[in-house]
């Protein structure tokens, strides 16, 4: 398992991996932002927990393509299969390889670009705090996405069309703790809320991916 | 009596539909008309809402219709996952469709009712919120068995994707609840409650509903003898290229 995370890190973070294309799609948006609604502070501040949830939510799925498809073009996906490891443990492993390589790095830029969208300072500590907690689930709900539409040759969209209500939750309770956080109300609850969701996909969506994926490589 | 199991052959499934269908489809005519007739014509206005009211009796039962239908489906793909019976999951695929519609005129009627009720057409109240993406993941549900060419896989990874959006349809259910107060009223209509309107309005809505219900099924049984068809199609055109 420890080999296949650190050949998909490196497979990423390598020439071509697209490691870091995602956080430059988060900045690009969070920067296209202020030009769509003007640049007023007081404007900006109030949509900012919201933008940046977004912007991550998206990021993260541009690159979910990446976590089955070159595998299962050059045949190391049917490998996989074959191999010791069961296909849940496989799935796991590559959610985890795609939140490490995606996810983390937008929980670190955040931030950042709180500061572009004038975020009060009440709110970096929720923002961070659910960013961190809410992008593993993205991560682990977007690989039955991929897995569900690895064998398909235009997958892209129909895969958005597919993951992006099932991020529904995620994104409710993520922004609202954000949003709760800036405006230095109380968050405990929906941060209990997003702990829930983001650890009961950990513990069952591995096991809908795997199914997914012996189907496509029967 | 036999088996319910006996309806996975398709042959024993169309028969007994090929039966039923005539008699459904009229029964459901019988209801809508009498029920919507009735409905519409023939019982006073509401003293506050005037005859818009009328409208929910087309919006309560298609309502209805979407959640059920999204439940039939999660039921004939557990059934197709476990017994792996193909009627079952063509009953899923032809079900979507239906659904789908069904969803959309909840949603067109309530923004027909809610303009002059509540002054607006669309609020981000977590019914309609819930109900808008119900309607979005009919279309993913749908677009995923246009997507796969061969039936067989089209119909397994449809089946795990109707389990796993059931999950997160309820989730987000009630992620909508704590994200947004609402406008909409909570149910009228239940089983274990005393009934809380009034008889004149009472039966033409239970007689539309129950045509609602029976329209989905007489709807379901020809659009499952279909599907089942046109595999049969398929197969025999296949079979003509061999031989």
């Amino acid at each position: 398992m420890i080999a296949l995370l650190t050949r998909d890190l490196r497979l990423a973070i390598r020439a071509g991996g697209g490691f870091g294309l995602g956080l430059a799609f988060f900045l690009i948006v969070v920067v296209l932002v202020p030009f769509g609604v003007g640049p007023q502070s007081e404007l900006l501040a109030r949509i900012a927990p919201g933008i940046l949830w977004i912007g991550a939510l998206l990021s993260c799925l541009l690159s979910l393509d990446r976590i089955f498809a070159l595998d299962w073009e050059d045949g190391s996906l049917d490998l996989l299969a074959t191999s010791p490891l069961p296909m849940e443990a496989i799935a796991t492993v590559k959610a985890l390889a795609h939140w490490l390589t995606t996810g983390l790095p937008l929980v670190l830029a955040a931030p950042v670009l709180g500061v572009l969208l004038s975020l009060p300072v009440s709110g970096y500590g929720p923002l961070l705090m659910s960013l961190a907690i809410g992008t593993p689930a993205l991560s682990v709900i977007g690989t039955f996405g991929a897995a569900l539409t690895v064998g398909l040759k235009r997958g892209g969209l129909l895969m958005s069309l597919l993951v992006l209500p099932l991020y529904v939750p995620t994104l409710i309770f993520g922004a609202e703790i954000a949003r709760r956080g800036a405006e230095g109300l109380e968050i405990a609850t929906p941060l209990l809320m997003l702990a829930g969701i983001t650890c009961g996909t950990i513990a069952l969506l591995p096991f809908a991916s795997a199914a997914v994926l012996r189907v496509n490589l029967r | 009596m036999a088996s319910i199991w006996e309806y996975a052959n398709p042959k024993k499934f169309l028969q007994t539909s090929g039966v039923l269908l005539p008699w459904v489809s009229v029964l459901a005519a019988l209801c809508l008309v009498t029920g919507l007739v009735w409905g519409f014509f023939f019982t006073p206005d509401d003293f506050r809402q005037g005859s818009t009211v009328k409208i929910l009796y087309v919006h309560v039962p298609s309502a209805l219709m979407a959640i059920n239908a999204w439940l039939m489906m999660l039921v004939a793909s557990l059934i197709w996952i476990v017994r792996r019976h193909h009627v079952s999951a063509l009953a899923a695929k032809a079900a979507a469709p239906i659904g789908t519609v069904m969803t959309l005129i909840a949603l067109v009627t309530g923004a027909v009712w809610g303009q002059p009720m509540w002054g607006t057409w669309w609020a981000w109240d977590p019914r309609l919120t819930s109900f808008l993406i119900l309607f979005l993941f009919y279309l993913g549900y749908m677009a995923l068995w246009e997507a796969i060419e061969n039936p067989d896989t089209a119909a397994d990874l449809t089946s795990v994707l109707c389990l796993v959006g059931s999950v997160f349809a309820l989730l987000s259910r009630y992620a909508v609840l704590f994200w947004n107060q609402g406008l909409h009223q909570p149910a009228t209509f239940s089983m274990d409650a005393e009934q809380n309107i009034a008889p004149v309005f009472w039966y033409p809505a239970v007689m539309s509903m129950a045509g609602f219900v029976l329209l989905f099924v007489a709807l379901l049984l020809l659009r499952t003898g279909t599907e089942i068809r046109a595999r049969r199609v398929k197969a025999l055109l296949a079979r003509e290229r061999l031989g």
